[in-house]
Parts: C-alpha cells; structure tokens; sequence
C-alpha cells in the first residue's frame, strides 16, 4: 500500500538513529514485514532508493524479512498460520479467523560503519 | 534453493534496489544468516539477534562471532521488543569467501556491487576481523510516529469526553452525504464537529457548511491517507466541545487509512451496494481495521444483482467481529440504526473514558 509514506518513515527512523549514535554511515537496512501487513515489497524498495538518495544512507544495503501471518480461529480455538486476512482456518475449515501476527512493519537493524574506523 | 548463488537457502528473488543488492524474501521460517558478496571493502558480516524459529531455542545457538558487534538501541515504541541477543553464525558453508563469486552469482550480480543474501542454508563462513561494521538493533515500527501521534490523540480525546469516528470507503461511497445526513438528526442532541480530510468539491464544503457544525478541513494534497499528526495540528484550531462527537472523514481510499490510527474510538467503513459484493476481499486490511461497516446505497439494492449475504459474509472472514448496518443516505433508510449505533458506542466509550 502506501509505499511512499512507508519508506519516508524509514528513512526518518534509520536517519534518526544515524544521528543518535553518531556512525559516520548506514550500509544496511533490516526491515521486519508482516505476511499480513500489505506492504508491495518491490515497491517499498523502489521507494526507499529513491528516499534514500542523497543521505548517509544511500545505496544502503535493504532486506526484508518476512513474518508469518497467524491467527486464532474463534471456532476450534487454535492458532494457525494464515497468509491473508481472509484465509478460512486450516484445522476446521471455518472463516471465523482472527489475525494475531504477520501485521509487523518494523526497522529491524541498521549495520553502519563507526567513525574512525579503517574501512 | 537460493535462485541467486544456489546456496540451498529457502528464498525467493523479489527484488533488486538500485542496481546493486538483490534482496531476498523468506518465505517462511527464520532468518539464519545473510551476507553480502562481490562487495570489497564491504565485508559486514550480519546476522539476526535472535532466532525466531518455531521450536528452536535460540540459547542453543553458537557463540557471538567476533566481527560484529551488536548494541541495542533504546526504542521510542511502547510495543514490547524481543530481547536484544546476538546469534552467531555456524561456520562451514560451501563456500570459501565471498570474493570468489559462483556462475549462479555472475548470472544475477554481474553489474552489481554486491548482492546480499539471506536464508536458512548453511551459513557463509566469514574472515574474522575485516569488518569495520557494527549492527545496531533498534526494533522500531515503522508507523511509530503516527502510532504515538495517535495515542497523544486518544488521550485528549479521552479526556475531554470527544466521541471520534475515523469514516473510510473508496471515493463516492457516500461519506460525505452519510456525514451531513448525520449531523442534520444529531443537530441540538449533543455538540457536533467534522475534520474533513476528503475536499472533493466547494459543493462537498458548502454541504458541510449549511449544518452550521464547526468543522476543519485539512488538505492533504496529493496525500492519500489522513494521519494523527494531520489530526493533531487540526485539534487546536477547532475549540472541540466536551463530550462532543467528532465526525473525521477520510481520503476516499480503502488502502492506506486503514494503516493510520488517528486516535478515533472506531473506523466506520462505508460499502455502497454499487461497489459489489467483493470489495472486502479485495481491501481485507480496511475492513479488517474497522469495527462497523455501513452497506450504503441500499436504495438502489432493486437495480442492482447486489447478494448482500454475500458482502456480510466476506466481511466477516477479514474480521469476524465487523458490525453490519444496511443504510441509504440520500434516502434515510436504516438512519435510525446507525444514529443507535452511535449513541451506544459513545455511551460506552463516555463509561470508560479515562477523564483525568
Ligand atoms: N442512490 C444513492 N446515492 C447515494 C447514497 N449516498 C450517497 N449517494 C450519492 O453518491 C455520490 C457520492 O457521494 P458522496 O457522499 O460524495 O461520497 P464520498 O466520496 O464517499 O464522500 C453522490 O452523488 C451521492 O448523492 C445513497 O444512499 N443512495
Ligand atoms: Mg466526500
Ligand atoms: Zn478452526
Ligand atoms: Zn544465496
Ligand atoms: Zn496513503
């Protein structure tokens, strides 16, 4: 969805942080994604080249990390992996699922190089 | 397998930003170990903090590799965050070093600088010591602004007793007219306010205008969403009564409102019959978000193959707990049922407001 405003709120976070610790670069970005969290993946990274440019960040290593979608289904009680939001409950067959996980949208970690480091 | 160095790993190529990383997506099961190769002077080594293997128990895994150091961040979220603990890698991949690129590499990376990998494969062993790079863990939610913008919101609503409706559907669903039908029967029952957040038209405005309710428009541009900060700068400039119920309606879009807490008691989505019964399969993220929906424009059920059965239906596989209510707002039918809705809900929400 939203992949633009997504990808600013990245860029703040990861900029943000880059501050705080004082690191004289960001080389890597580790994004945490829910199943369930609608996020156009290839989108989200076209975004963040583009947001990214011209920071300390540029051309910074991205990765994704999936989480899976989960569920508790309000009929037989269990929790079970679901891919969509509308996916019926694998053990019972009913529909009555509540999604409990894979909504995550989340900035992992960052890998960034010190000052005075020699690389 | 890895579709790009053929390592084993279970991933899928999905990507490439800017020319230079192609990244991969798990498909499921936990990150092992990711690298990058082809890169001189690049040679982080990173890895996950922690395991998150079902049924694995990541105190079992190997030591801290001495290459990376790992520091936890203090998060600004308030969302509890997996302890901060290094896993390192288990050595004895493959492959020697990342220099020394395979035919499947050269085939995906040949005019990048460097690729990265992850997955659940036998990890790529790395030359302690050659990194300068440092990972830092910071578990930050993306949307954490406009979460704690929200939360801010919440709270002053709470506390002055200001009942908040967040109404979302896709353009032309009949927001506006349900909105100004709205404030027209609550008119002298309780004090009323609109945050307009959909400007189509002057006749939109004007429409709004005439109830004679105090209400603020926010132009978001080419913006597609409201957010709680948009909300936020909205509230002083508004002079909201106590106890009043405030009316927020959104850019007609059923993607990306349903992301972006305002600070409102509920999302209302409005579905009209027009639309098709489908709508909530194909947004499942806003329907799922909201806690009523209203089928609108049900005055027109007669001229349309419209299978409402089937719209509840679909609704309710997103979200079991969706309310459902029948209305046309040009017409009145089912008017009653939602002004009910309204008052019992903010009743409710009166109740257990915290008013300090
Ligand atoms: N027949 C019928 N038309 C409606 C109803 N509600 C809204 N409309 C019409 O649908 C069009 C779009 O409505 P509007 O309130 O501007 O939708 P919005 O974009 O969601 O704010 C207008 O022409 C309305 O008159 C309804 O219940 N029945
Ligand atoms: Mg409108
Ligand atoms: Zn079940
Ligand atoms: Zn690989
Ligand atoms: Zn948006």
């Amino acid at each position: 969805m939203h992949e633009m405003s997504l990808a600013e709120s990245v860029r703040e976070i990861v900029l943000e942080t880059a501050q705080a610790q004082d690191v004289a670069a960001v080389r890597g970005v580790v994004l945490e994604i829910g199943e369930l969290a609608a996020v156009e993946t290839a989108a989200l990274l076209f975004c963040l080249e583009a947001v990214l440019r011209g920071t300390m960040a540029e051309g910074a290593t991205v990765v994704i990390e999936s989480v899976p979608g989960r569920g508790r289904c309000l009929d037989c009680d269990r929790t079970v992996a679901i891919t969509r939001l509308y996916d019926p409950c694998p053990c019972c067959g009913s529909y009555r699922v509540q999604a409990s996980g894979g909504a995550e949208m989340r900035v992992k970690s960052l890998d960034v190089a010190a000052f005075g480091a020699s690389g | 397998m890895c579709s790009i160095c053929g390592c084993g790993s279970g991933e899928t190529r999905i990507g490439r930003l800017r020319g230079a990383v192609i990244k991969h997506l798990r498909k499921s099961g936990p990150t092992r170990a990711w690298h990058r190769v082809n890169s001189p002077g690049l040679e982080a080594t990173f890895r996950p903090a922690r395991e998150v293997a079902a049924g694995s128990d990541p105190d079992a895994e190997a030591p801290v590799s001495p290459d990376v150091e790992v520091r936890a961040v203090p998060e600004r979220s308030s969302r509890p965050r997996p302890e901060a603990k290094p896993v390192g890698l288990r050595a004895g991949g493959s492959r020697s070093g990342d220099g020394g690129a395979t035919p499947a590499d050269q085939s995906h990376v040949s005019v990048s600088p460097g690729h990265l990998h992850f997955g659940a494969g036998p990890a790529h062993a790395h030359a302690a010591g050659l990194s300068q790079s440092e990972m830092l863990r910071i578990e930050r939610d993306i949307l954490g602004k406009n979460d704690s913008l929200a939360a801010a919101n919440r709270t002053l609503f709470q506390r002055r007793g200001v009942f908040t409706l967040n109404l979302v559907s896709s353009p032309g669903s009949g927001k506006t007219t349900l909105l100004v039908r709205t404030l027209q029967a609550l008119a002298g029952r309780l004090p009323l306010a609109v945050i307009e957040g959909d400007q189509q038209t002057e006749f939109d405005a004007e429409r709004i205008r005439e109830t004679g309710v105090p209400a603020l428009q926010i132009n978001t541009g080419k913006g597609c969403h409201l957010d709680a900060g948009m909300v936020a700068s909205a509230i002083p400039r508004m002079e909201l009564a106590e106890d009043s119920l405030l009316l927020i309606e959104n850019v007609g879009n059923l993607v990306c409102p349903a992301a972006f807490d305002l600070g409102e008691v509920h999302k209302v989505v409005i579905l009209s019959v027009t639309e098709g019964e489908d709508k909530p399969l194909k947004y499942p993220d806003m329907f799922a978000a909201a806690d009523l929906m209203l089928l609108n424009k049900t005055d027109l059920l007669p001229y349309l193959s419209f299978d409402t059965g089937k719209a509840i239906d679909y609704a309710r596989r997103v979200n079991p707990r969706i309310a459902v209510l029948p209305v046309s707002a040009t017409r009145g039918d089912g008017l009653d049922d939602w002004l009910d809705w309204i008052m019992q809900a903010r009743a409710a929400f009166l109740t257990s407001a915290d008013r300090r």
